[in-house]
Formats: C-alpha cells, sequence, structure tokens
C-alpha cells in the first residue's frame, strides 16, 4: 500500500493541535505525586499525520487524551482548532470534544446496544438530539466507505473485529472532526486489518484533510506516517519526518 | 476491499446513498430516550426481573388501596344512611350561677344541668341563607326532628319524626332512591317509613298511622312509601314527613329544630362545621364529631394503608437504584466513549434518570394489571352470606393515574444517585475500565 503523502487542500497550515509546556501531575498534594508529562510542546497542523510512538508508561496516552480534552493539564495551555481551552467548563469542552475530535481505540468500545449503522450514527444524534435521515445517510456512506455496506443493519456484537475497528473509525468521522485521535487502533487487529484500517485513516486525512493522531507500537506503521513523535518518560525526545510533504 | 484501496470517504452527505429506513428512525424519540430503551432492551434479563418486583409491589399497592377504600367507603356510606355530614341546631342551655367570677366569693352550690327543651334556632332562614355561602357546603335542608309515638291497632311504636322539605332535603338523603314500595312523596298528610317499622305495625303503603308528637299534638297521616336505609335500626325507627305536619306535630309553629348540610369533602366536614359554628349563633355537629370512633378506626385503617405503601415503595425504590447501580458498572465503557464523542454529562444522567422512569412506569403498568385482576377474582369469590358482593370495590382511575404517576417519580428519584454516579464518571477512567 502506498501511503498518499500528507496533503490538506485548504486551510493549509491551520493549527488543530497546539500543545505548550503542558505537564500532568498524578495525586496533586500527596507524598505520591507523580508528574507523567514534563512540559510538553507540539503543535499539528489541518492535514498532518504524525505517529506517536514510545514505550509503555511513557505517557502518550496521557498527552492523547489531553489533546482529546478528556483530561486536563496540571500546567500549560492547550488549543483545539485555535480555541484554548484553559478556562472552558466540562460543557463547553465537551462541546469542542465532540464538534472537532474524533477517537478511534485500541479496542472499538462500541454500543453493543446498537446497530454498525447507529453507532455510526450515534455521536451526530447526540449533538442533534433527534435522528434526522440526513444522519443516517451520513452514516451510511461512512458504512460503505470503510467496506461495511452489507453490515450496516447488523447488531456490532455479530461483527468481526477488523469490522469493528472499521465501524469505530466510520463513527469516529461522523462529525467531520479536525482532529482523529488514534490510540493503537490496530494494536488488536490482523495485518490484513490493521493495513485495511491504517489505509482508512490516511484516506480520510488526504481526502478531508483531517489530522491524524496516531499512537503505534508498530515501527512500520510509524514509518508510513508523515511525521513521528516520540514520547519516553513524559518528553517528546525525538521528532523524525517519515515522508515528505507534498 | 483492498487494504491499499481504502473507498473515498464521503466528504458530504449529498451524494450519497439513500439510506433505507432503519430502527433509529422509525423511534423519534429523543437520543435520551433511543439510548435508554436499548439500554434496558440490551439487558433484558434484569429488566424484566426489576419490572416485575415493582409489578409485584404496585400490584399489592393497588389491591390494598381499592380494598381499604371500599372497606371505609362501605363503612361511612352506612353510618351516613340516616346522618346528615353536619348538623346545625339551637346551642344547649346551660346553667349559670350569677354570682360566678366574684373575687374572694368561694360558694358550695350545686350547679344542675338544665332539661333541654326541643327549641327552634333563631332565625334560621338567614342562617340557611348564610351556610351555604359557605365554601364546600353543596346542600343545606332545615328540618324539624324530634320523637313521636305511632299507632296501629295495638301497636305502638316510638320513632323519630323528621319534617322537611323534599326538594332541599333529597339533595341530602336522596331517599327516593331508597324507597321499595310507593313513592317519596310528602305533603301534608304523607308518612315514609322504614321497612322494619312498616313490618312491626304490619302496614303497607296506603295504610294510615296515627302519630302523637313530643308536642302532644295528634294527627293521622297515610303512609306514601316504605323505604329501607340499609341499616335495620334506622328502618325501624326512621320516618320521614313534610315539614309543615312536623312542625304542627312537635308544636313548633314556623320554627326548625334542625339545619341538616352537606359537604362536598367528607373529611373536611369537621372544619366547615367549626367554621360555621364560628360565624352563626349555632352549635354545629360533624358526622366525624358524632362518630369519633369510627373515625378513628378509619383514620388508623388510612395510616396503616399507608404506611404499607411506604414501605413497599421503598422496596421498589431499591430495587430499581440497585440494578441501576449494577448497570452504571456495566456501561461504564460506554458511558466514557459516550462521553468521548461530545455526549453531555447532563445527557448521560438523563439517560439513566429514564431508565429509572421506564422501569418504574412499566412495572406499574404491569403491577396495576395485575391488582385489577387481583380485585376483580376477589370480588368475584369473596361474598355475603346471601350471595351478594361483601361491598363495592373502589376501582378509580385515578388510583392507577396515581398509583403509575407514583410510580414513575420512585422510579426517578431511584435512578438519581446512579444517574449522577454515570454522569460524574471519569471518561479516560471508564474507557479504560
Amino acid at each position: 500500500m502506498a501511503d498518499a503523502p500528507s496533503s490538506a487542500p485548504t486551510s493549509a497550515g491551520r493549527p488543530v493541535v497546539q500543545l505548550a509546556n503542558v505537564r500532568k501531575s498524578y495525586a496533586v498534594g500527596l507524598p505520591n505525586e507523580t508528574e507523567v508529562l514534563h512540559g510538553i510542546d507540539l503543535d499539528l497542523v489541518r492535514g498532518d499525520f504524525c505517529a506517536v510512538m514510545g514505550p509503555s508508561g511513557s505517557g502518550k496516552s496521557t498527552l492523547l487524551n489531553i489533546i482529546g480534552l478528556l483530561d486536563q493539564p496540571t500546567s500549560g495551555t492547550v488549543a483545539i482548532s485555535g480555541v484554548p481551552t484553559a478556562g472552558l467548563d466540562d460543557s463547553a469542552l465537551t462541546r469542542l470534544r465532540g464538534h472537532n475530535i474524533g477517537f478511534v481505540f485500541q479496542y472499538h468500545h462500541l454500543l453493543t446496544a446498537f446497530t454498525a449503522l447507529e453507532n455510526v450514527m450515534m455521536p451526530m444524534l447526540g449533538d442533534a438530539g433527534f435522528p434526522t435521515a440526513e444522519m443516517a445517510t451520513r452514516a451510511s456512506a461512512l458504512l460503505d466507505s470503510v467496506g461495511l455496506t452489507r453490515w450496516r443493519d447488523q447488531p456490532v456484537g455479530q461483527l468481526s473485529g477488523g469490522q469493528e475497528q472499521r465501524v469505530a473509525v466510520a463513527r469516529a468521522l461522523a462529525m467531520r472532526p479536525a482532529l482523529l485521535l488514534a490510540d493503537e487502533p490496530t494494536g488488536n487487529l490482523d495485518t490484513k486489518s490493521a493495513d485495511v484500517v491504517f489505509a482508512l485513516l490516511r484516506e480520510v486525512n488526504v481526502a478531508e484533510g483531517t489530522t491524524v493522531l496516531f499512537v503505534t507500537h508498530n515501527p512500520l506503521m510509524a514509518e508510513r506516517c508523515d511525521r513521528t513523535i516520540d514520547v519516553i518518560d513524559g518528553l517528546v525526545v525525538a521528532r523524525g519526518r517519515s515522508a515528505p510533504p507534498a | 476491499m483492498s487494504p491499499a484501496t481504502a473507498p473515498a470517504i464521503p466528504s458530504a452527505s449529498h451524494g450519497a446513498p439513500a439510506a433505507q429506513p432503519i430502527e433509529l428512525l422509525r423511534q423519534w424519540l429523543p437520543f435520551e430516550w433511543i439510548v435508554a430503551i436499548r439500554f434496558l432492551r440490551e439487558g433484558r434479563v434484569q429488566s424484566t426481573f426489576i419490572i416485575g418486583g415493582v409489578a409485584i409491589g404496585v400490584a399489592v399497592i393497588v389491591f390494598m388501596s381499592a380494598l381499604m377504600t371500599g372497606v371505609q367507603a362501605n363503612m361511612i356510606r352506612r353510618t351516613l344512611t340516616g346522618q346528615a355530614h353536619i348538623q346545625l341546631s339551637q346551642p344547649k342551655e346551660t346553667t349559670r350561677p350569677l354570682r360566678e367570677g366574684v373575687p374572694g366569693l368561694r360558694e358550695g352550690a350545686i350547679v344542675q344541668a338544665p332539661f333541654q327543651r326541643l327549641k327552634g334556632i333563631d332565625q334560621w332562614q338567614g342562617i340557611v341563607q348564610q351556610v351555604r355561602t359557605v365554601p364546600g357546603v353543596v346542600a343545606v335542608s332545615p328540618t324539624v326532628t324530634g320523637s313521636a309515638v305511632v299507632v296501629r291497632g295495638d301497636a305502638t311504636r316510638v320513632v323519630l319524626l323528621t319534617g322537611m322539605d323534599p326538594e332541599l332535603h333529597y339533595d341530602i338523603l336522596p331517599l327516593p332512591e331508597k324507597i321499595v314500595r310507593g313513592t317519596a312523596r310528602a305533603t301534608g298528610t304523607d308518612i315514609l317509613i322504614g321497612t322494619d317499622l312498616a313490618s312491626d305495625l304490619g302496614v303497607d303503603v296506603g295504610d294510615k298511622l296515627r302519630v302523637t308528637g313530643a308536642g302532644g299534638v295528634t294527627t293521622t297521616l297515610t303512609i306514601a312509601g316504605i323505604f329501607d336505609l340499609g341499616n335495620k335500626g334506622a328502618n325501624a325507627r326512621s320516618t320521614f314527613m313534610a315539614l309543615r305536619t312536623a312542625q304542627a306535630l312537635m308544636n313548633l309553629p314556623g320554627g326548625v329544630t334542625n339545619i341538616d348540610v352537606t359537604v362536598d369533602d367528607l373529611y373536611a366536614a369537621e372544619t366547615i362545621a367549626q367554621r360555621i359554628a364560628g360565624t352563626a349563633s349555632v352549635q354545629a355537629e360533624s358526622w366525624i364529631g358524632t362518630n369519633a370512633q369510627l373515625f378513628s378506626a378509619v383514620s388508623a385503617q388510612s395510616m396503616s394503608n399507608n404506611s404499607i405503601r411506604f414501605f413497599v415503595g421503598l422496596s421498589v425504590a431499591f430495587g430499581i437504584a440497585s440494578v441501576l447501580v449494577v448497570s452504571v458498572v456495566q456501561k461504564s465503557r460506554e458511558i466514557g466513549i459516550l462521553r468521548a464523542m461530545g455526549i453531555t454529562r447532563g445527557q448521560v444522567m438523563r439517560i439513566f434518570l429514564l431508565q429509572g422512569g421506564l422501569l418504574g412506569f412499566g412495572g406499574a403498568l404491569v403491577g396495576s394489571v395485575i391488582g385489577s385482576v387481583a380485585l376483580t377474582v376477589w370480588q368475584k369469590t369473596m361474598r355475603s352470606a346471601d350471595g351478594t358482593p361483601m361491598f363495592e370495590l373502589m376501582f378509580s382511575g385515578a388510583l392507577f393515574g396515581w398509583t403509575l404517576a407514583l410510580a414513575t417519580m420512585t422510579g426517578l428519584l431511584a435512578a438519581f444517585a446512579p444517574a449522577r454516579r454515570a454522569a460524574r464518571l471519569d471518561p479516560v477512567e471508564a474507557i479504560n475500565g
């Protein structure tokens, strides 16, 4: 599979993620206080496809949670799509997250009470409040694009692991997010399924200009990304560009 | 799909194939309702058990409430068969020592209570008008009541005579409905008597009775109708006649001894009686005051019924809460991912509150049906010795409405703590399990 080069047809260079001196500590104020991120600076612009590598416990997931507005930094500043998150309350953070960030996790985390199509509709439904035909059309098209047209009305429990992860990718794209956070999305998949999921993420990146932050332990996968960030012991210690930009 | 050639991601909704109707769209419900219903459906065994538990609790409440209400209504109906809700009369005469209250004076006189003469109510027409304007009063009827002796051949009976204006009094005591022979007509020469009195005297409709009132006046009246008040004592003692006839017999021309009052709320009778006594110069006695023991028994029954309802409701609430607490733990990953995709804490809270409300409502619905069936079976099987129903059971729509509303409210309240817990879940911890 040939990786498409990073491209951002419009609004190229527009900042999507801006982290400045971000620190994160746990058990703050207690004797066992531990700092897991030690002042991270990171800028991602529209169209970036960036791999994040690092050993377990290095702080990759914490970094992703902070970028995904699921967690708050102890200090430092975070801005998503140009919106500083400092001082935003939970509702505002949730709205910002819902409209700008899509998540794909190592485990698909689909809602087993719903079909594949309904799972993809879920972010749109939660945002709008009521189901509409447009949501179903969009979700259906997304499932077509991930090759699951035949399985759209299947309960997700009846799908294979690779299919479930593809549904999760389609769900993450439902709100047309500017940023897609993929936390080891291929970690539980066989090589073929992993390639399919990676190709999907790359396709989103190329077609929509969606910024993708891709956590992986697989160096071959990382090489196929435009940039690679190494996180070791809570610090970004190396940055590399795997493929020249177009 | 080849790994190297992933299909194009749709950049816009137009141009994509039209979606077929799906279940989610057919529901046309708000997001929270859809998720709550699906979560309940997904855990259908758990949901079925808790709905069963709620249903049993609600069935007990419905059955007991209807039974108790029926018993109480029956008791009160029998008590109030020949009695007004409130009866006004002239205040009793009292003896007051003239020197009472003189400072330093001590005396050993015995004050003897006076004999209570038959007295009419002063200015009764004005009082009747005044009482009609009291809130809660639905009917007012001036009457003359007193003892009389009826004679038929060798047979003599002492009876309670009530003189009334049929147009007014039948709003208080629906005598026409209780007539078993003859009519409820009460003109100047008519008398209405009970079935037991008729039997004792060996008389029937059209026969004549010689009546001597307490005033010493005697007249002959024709039996126009024979009634059955559903109470043997009342049927043996009570007689009714025109107001003027009674006034003549009691030697009370133009006067009345009582004013009978009916109110819209039986249980407010005492309050209304006190209000009337406070504004008019009459003595007002409610059925509650004159039947204190009965009312106390009814109140005790109501209290025990309410206690049982409360504890059944409490156990229902704990049942729903425990199921939802387990559900929150089971669904924590789903809650985490919902939060990650932009679902607010408020929406998560509403999803679990709705589940509680739906469990309460569903259980109440099933419980109401079970309760109704049990009541019907009870009514058909439990009979008096003569084969008639023991008493009328109260199948009131309000009872079912209130039960449904209260059970739903109980479900919502029970779900509050689990729902708040779900809403407060840290998405990161929830997703990581």
